[in-house]
């Protein structure tokens, strides 16, 4: 068959500029950073990290504005769409960043190392996972995990002389890459069976199909699997604690923070769009992910004598009670669209306490030269104010009243009590067991800081930037008035994804 | 068209790349092995989209291909610092992070 090339006039696509604005200022900045970088060098360093913070929060006006405009845009066939539920995750993930930046600020360089690409790679990052929000089809979901993957990869070995932070690069690397490999060849199945990338073309074709094709079942469990990975669910685990003992600790509170929520955006919007009839093969397959998680990652928690290790194991546990709504998602009626809710909940305030903890680990450390429990001791008697602080997120992070991580914990259980299904309440009794292992953990931390003595006797008081210090505020008060009053962040999360008819 | 033929070929070169990563403990070859699980997918997709008689999977194809390059050269960069460091790629050998 020959076409005359000359004859087809080519017809551009109508694209909706307003609706892909957040991505578009992301990108200029993005690239203006870069391109500062280049032309002033080490000239640049004062301002990357302030236009890197003012890039995203310029980012965050077209959020508003298209918040305010409140129709879900459908674009690109389908491939990409802006609802609530991915307007909210984007504002999620762009604050994160944020707080990211402020905590990163001069910290990168230290030890002589180059800053200015940092912030370029950072919001390379982001962008991703403010397309991952989006994403509605299996290219631009592998496309975006990849684009907020590799960076990711290069922030973590960012201390390039330090032998610590290359072993963690390359070990994160190499499981974060064989993990999407295992995620492709699950969605090279799909689309075998369906003959479409797109999201709901997938979802019918499953629905037709019936649950019970091996190949189905087989692309289910690598796409979970692919993804249990990138949120650190056990068995998926392993290269948590090692990838944030070794990375630059601002890194690593981006990845327990951001990277982590970017996916379970991906795989809520593939579970609940992509194949949600075949919930005989998730629900259980995400049970014994939940149930693993917790227990696994409190009980290794107890017994670290490491403050990033050990709140790599409490992010494992977390993990198990983020992900735990989803294990009752797949019996119809709202089911589905009550554990979404719960889960955005939970990361929104997840993403807050848990930039919190890091931001004062980040100031503690900084003084004490180490991350060790043993060194945290005492910090009461020089730094009354982030021993509160701390104090406030630990208690948070366990679910305690009246902070953030109680209401948070609280959506899991109502969803896991009121689906009607005996297995929602075996996972909401293991989750009420864990809660109090949690608790043993951080309150032992927290009693330390308070009353023991301090090491080495040394009390002058901690170094504190402008930047730290609007990092710590911005997170312990969305910690307070999310708990104080949670209507505020159920107003934000009560959200529904377009394809369940929301 | 036969397809059978093509997921199978696909399904032993999946097998051997998962082998790889897992047996190996060579920074280059485990990064080959990921290149073969990478090319599984490839085959797959193709495959499926000349079966389907769509172009989506060929699309998907050159998309896996490009992000691929893109990743091995963030992953050799990643080896080489690391030959720089301890002239050794054998990670058998790195344990600096209890594991």
């Amino acid at each position: 068959m020959t076409v005359d090339l000359l004859t087809l006039a080519f017809q551009r696509p109508h694209i909706d500029w307003h609706g892909i604005a957040p991505e578009l200022v992301l990108l200029a900045v993005g690239a203006l950073i870069t391109l500062v970088d280049i032309i002033f060098l080490e000239k640049a360093r004062p301002i990357t990290a302030a236009l890197a913070g003012l890039g995203l929060l310029a980012t965050a006006v077209p959020l508003l504005t298209l918040a305010a405009d409140g129709t879900d845009r459908v674009m690109f066939g389908g491939a990409y769409v802006v609802d609530e539920f991915s307007l909210v995750m984007k504002a999620v993930f762009l604050l994160a960043a944020y707080v990211v930046v402020l905590l990163s600020t001069n910290y990168v360089a230290e030890g002589d190392y180059w800053e200015n690409e940092y912030y370029g790679l950072l919001l390379a990052s982001v962008m991703g996972m403010v397309m991952m929000a989006s994403a509605r089809d299996l290219v631009s979901i592998f496309v975006a995990l990849e684009l907020l993957s590799i960076p990711a990869y290069l922030m973590v070995a960012w201390r390039k002389r330090d032998q610590r932070s290359n072993e963690a690069g390359l070990k994160y690397y190499l499981m974060g890459v064989f993990a999407s490999a295992v995620m492709l060849y699950g969605m090279s199945l799909l689309y075998g069976i369906s003959g479409s990338t797109m999201l709901a073309d997938i979802g019918s074709a499953v629905a037709a199909a019936g649950s019970s094709v091996p190949v189905i079942t087989l692309a289910i469990v690598f796409i979970v699997a692919g993804f249990a990975f990138k949120v650190s669910a056990v068995p998926f685990h392993t290269w948590a604690p090692d990838v944030y003992e070794g990375a630059p600790t601002p890194v690593t509170a981006f990845l327990a923070v951001a990277s982590k929520a970017a996916g379970f955006v991906a795989l809520l919007v593939l579970v609940l769009v992509g194949f949600p009839t075949a919930a005989d093969v998730w629900e259980p397959l995400i049970w014994i992910l939940a149930a693993a998680s917790m227990t696994v990652g409190n009980m290794v928690a107890l017994r670290q004598t490491n403050v990033v290790r050990l709140m790599a194991y409490s992010g494992v546990a977390q993990t198990g009670f983020m992900i735990a709504p989803l294990a009752v998602a797949g019996h119809g009626g709202g089911s589905a669209d009550q554990a979404l809710s719960a889960v955005v909940t939970y990361l929104a305030i997840y993403a807050a306490m848990n930039l919190g903890a890091f931001a004062v680990i980040i100031v503690l450390a900084r003084k004490t030269g180490s991350a060790e429990t043993a060194s945290f001791a005492g910090a009461f008697h020089y730094a009354p104010g982030l021993t509160v602080a701390m104090t406030i997120f630990l208690f948070s992070l366990a679910g305690i009243p009246p902070l953030g991580g109680w209401f948070a914990k609280f959506e899991v259980f109502r969803v896991l009590a009121t689906a009607g299904e005996p297995w929602g309440y075996v996972l909401a009794a293991v989750g009420a067991v864990n809660s109090v292992i949690a608790l043993y953990y951080y309150a032992a931390l927290a009693r330390r800081m308070w009353a023991d003595e301090v090491p080495d006797g040394d009390h002058s008081s901690v170094p504190m930037t402008p930047s730290l210090a609007s990092a710590l505020g911005i997170c312990g008060v969305v910690t307070l008035a999310f708990g104080v009053a949670p209507q505020l962040v159920a107003r934000f999360t009560d959200v529904t994804l377009v394809a369940l008819g929301g | 068209m036969l397809l059978n033929q093509f997921l199978l070929l696909s399904a032993i070169l999946f097998s051997i790349g998962v082998y790889g990563v897992l047996a190996r403990r060579n920074g280059v070859l485990m990064l080959m092995s990921i290149e073969l699980i990478l090319n599984a997918v490839n085959i797959n997709l193709v495959a499926f989209g000349a079966f389907r008689e769509t172009v989506g999977g060929e699309v998907f194809a050159l998309f896996v291909i490009a992000v691929a390059a893109a990743e091995v050269g963030v992953g050799l960069a990643m080896v080489l610092l690391l030959y720089r460091n301890r002239r050794s790629i054998d990670l058998a050998t790195i344990d600096q992070l209890r594991g």
